[in-house]
């Protein structure tokens, strides 16, 4: 294990450079924040993910920007275990009938102000389980959603790059 | 007392003609006596069940009895109590249920032997096939609910399809557990990481758990409804998001069920990249999970080291197809492109990067006594329980299950291969986490041997039209063991039924049994070293 630790305090780091800031995703949160008004949040956003119905193909890729590749806390942005602690609630779809009470408590219990990032193609519409008896479809039917990130499933950098803006959109002064 | 026993399988079966088309292996229509004696081999353990699943009249089961190739029997649904005035069996009439769908007098409720009744891997399938299309398991020991929370809105919504008003998802009946000082620990649908939801009822006495109950079908998406009577393209892309971490193989096996139904083979170009796709998947996964387990026991520089390994396989494999996780690759007929001109290199160069890396974290594993007081004897699998819920991958390989569909149903490209299977008694966190580190050194292997040898050509065949109902079977061997694809197609080509049956099934009760005298603490550690889907089961 010295070797190992050794070696590493040596080696370059696996961290890539930081992404710039996601257009579209700075627009439509450009637009959401004009309705709400800005809000001061301290350039800290702490995420709660929430699979409502995923294949958990958006699972492995949310969970790669906590790989020492992504490094998503350098961004200021972590993952909490609890809604209570959240600001940002991580949901991923289709939203299925099955998962729709414990998304909607999810919701209850994270205090405001909050936001609400849709994830992946299920999560933006409803991917190809449209039209199914066991499926409401896209979180936006069942929560206010402030931001899209698409993809089937979005890669790790563009997720990234999505929740980068929210975090500057969500943090900038007033 | 294997051999005699499957011979009796065998001669209960000789009495049955096999029906029209379906390949490579036969099915069989069966009467309810011949299925019931079937239901009792797997019971005493004559055979390993591989599947079991409802159909329009009719329910199927998958089995299969060493030396024989594995067969699927089929008994036909005997309509019980047409006139909705008795009382029925199961479940109980819904208030306002009553010939409100479509089709409600010609589907109505009907019944199948039980298997759950004398073979317990059986009865969460039976409950889902209740749940789903109403066929009732006559005597089954367990006649709850399973993936139906009473919230579609419809009963047997492939069944008779009958509007139900809903119900409350938390009235669900819990096993009793009795005893002094006992206390229940609720834990889910929504968890505490970024995993998949699902509920986990604890009883716990202390710190150590008397008895883990699960409950699932929370992410429960109606695969089986959207693969009924539609298109071969959709079915594909439906099938390649059952389990996204396992879309390679699930891709595989049903692009090989609609080979073996249309009585084809795909380019040999094909069949290696299909095998170079899965392999890298398994290296993926396995890495994950590797790393997650020694997360779980607080040792985060495996973690962060492998978080690593997986990201350069996933970036290599997204360099050679296109797709981090090569969804959507392998289709019917072959693979949807070719791997790119520098993929192969790529792909090289990965693992020449991490293959000695790798072997220095294995002997960290090896090395660090801490992580192995956590790993080694807790969560314990019997083996004859991983024999008789014939449960694949590392489950059963840590727990002396010799199978490996790789290379005990040797389908292309890994017929002639020679690989060894990992195989260990000891059934606990510990062997589970040796099984994959074993299996990624074997994958690492094949993967530089078929790219050494690629061979040319084309890598997709036109697909015939079909010209009649046709049946085919398929079993790949994904990450986390044996999965299964059943299909028939319609004279238009189209898919008329498909079932899939994820490793999953057989592994998650068996999750009930490691936890077991564990302590509370130890479940993250238990879970993580099964890493059951919860998409893949749900479906």
């Amino acid at each position: 294990m010295r070797t190992l630790l050794l070696k590493s305090l040596f080696a370059a780091p696996a961290t890539i450079g930081a992404p710039d800031a996601d257009d579209a995703a700075l627009m439509e949160l450009g637009r959401a924040l004009a309705v709400r008004g800005r809000r001061l949040f301290g350039r800290s956003l702490t995420i709660r993910e929430i699979d409502a119905g995923s294949c958990n193909g958006c699972e492995l890729e949310i969970h790669a920007l906590n790989n020492s590749v992504y490094d998503i806390e350098r961004f200021g942005l972590k993952f909490a275990a609890s809604p209570r602690h959240a600001d940002v609630l991580l949901v991923t779809g289709p939203v299925t009938h099955n998962m729709k009470i414990a998304l909607e408590r999810t919701y209850a219990a994270t205090p405001d102000p909050k936001w609400v990032v849709a994830v992946g193609d299920c999560g933006c519409g409803c991917g190809v389980f449209e039209g199914s008896y066991a499926v409401i479809g896209a979180v936006d039917k069942v929560l206010p959603v402030d931001l899209h990130i698409r993809g089937c499933p979005p890669r790790p950098i563009d997720l990234l790059r999505g929740l980068i803006a929210l975090v500057d959109q969500a943090t900038a002064k007033a | 007392m294997t051999a005699v026993d499957a011979g009796g399988i065998t001669t209960i079966l000789a009495a049955f003609a096999s029906v029209g088309f379906h390949a490579p292996w036969q099915r069989f229509d069966v009467d309810a006596e011949a299925w019931t004696a079937i239901a009792k081999s797997l019971g005493n353990g004559a055979a390993d069940l591989l599947g079991l699943w409802g159909d329009v009249g009719t329910v199927h089961m998958a089995l299969r009895a060493p030396p024989a190739d594995p067969c699927v029997v089929s008994v036909a649904v005997t309509p019980t109590l047409p006139s909705p005035a008795g009382p029925l069996p199961f479940p109980p009439p819904l208030a306002g249920e009553g010939g409100v769908g479509a089709s409600g007098g010609g589907t109505g409720r009907g019944s199948f032997p039980s298997v759950g009744r004398f073979h317990p891997p059986a009865i969460r399938l039976e409950r889902t096939i209740c749940d789903l299309y109403g066929h009732v398991p006559a005597d089954a020991p367990d006649d709850r609910a399973w993936l139906d929370h009473g919230q579609w809105g419809l009963h047997a919504p492939l069944g008779a399809g009958t509007l139900a008003p809903r119900r409350d998802p938390t009235d669900y009946e819990f096993l009793a557990v009795h005893g002094h000082g006992l206390h229940q620990i609720p834990v889910g649908p929504v968890h505490a990481g970024i995993i998949e939801p699902g509920h986990f009822r604890f009883t716990a006495n202390g710190e150590t758990v008397a008895r883990l109950e699960e409950r699932l079908g929370y992410v429960h998406k109606g695969v089986d409804a959207l693969m009924t009577d539609a298109g071969l393209a959709k079915a594909a892309r439906i099938v390649a998001r059952i389990s996204g971490d396992s879309t390679v193989a699930l891709s595989f096996a049903f692009s090989r069920a609609v080979e073996a139904a249309l009585g084809i083979e795909a380019p040999r170009r094909a069949v290696v990249l299909r095998g170079v796709m899965a392999e890298l998947e398994r290296i993926a996964n396995h890495l994950g999970d590797i790393g997650a387990v020694c997360n779980d026991a607080a040792f985060a520089l495996i973690h962060a080291h492998c978080g690593i390994f997986r990201e350069r396989v996933l970036a290599a494999s997204d360099a050679a197809f296109g797709h981090r996780l090569m969804m959507d690759r392998i289709v019917p007929g072959g693979v949807a492109q070719d791997i790119t001109a520098d993929g192969g290199a790529a792909i090289l160069a990965a693992l020449d990067d991490i293959a000695p890396r790798f072997e220095e974290i294995a002997a960290l594993y090896d090395d660090t006594p801490s992580l192995q007081d956590r790993t080694c004897a807790t969560g314990y699998v019997a083996g004859d329980l991983v024999q008789r819920w014939a449960a694949g991958g590392h489950v059963g390989r840590a727990s002396g299950r010799n199978f490996d569909a790789r290379r005990d149903l040797a389908y292309p490209p890994y017929q002639g291969l020679s690989f060894a299977v990992p195989l260990y008694a000891t059934g606990d966190v510990d062997a589970r986490v040796r099984v994959r580190i074993d299996e990624v050194r074997a994958s690492m292997r094949m993967i530089r041997d078929w790219l050494a040898h690629l061979p040319g050509g084309p890598v997709l065949t036109p697909l015939p039209q079909a010209s009649g109902p046709r049946e085919g079977i398929a079993i790949t061997e994904a990450f986390r063991g044996d999965v299964l694809v059943w299909l028939r197609l319609g004279a238009g080509g189209q898919v008329v039924r498909c079932h899939v049956r994820d490793a999953s099934w057989f592994q998650w009760p068996l999750l009930e049994a490691a936890i077991e005298n564990n302590i509370v603490a130890d479940f993250p550690l238990c879970n993580k070293s099964f890493n059951c889907s919860y998409s893949g089961h749900d479906l």
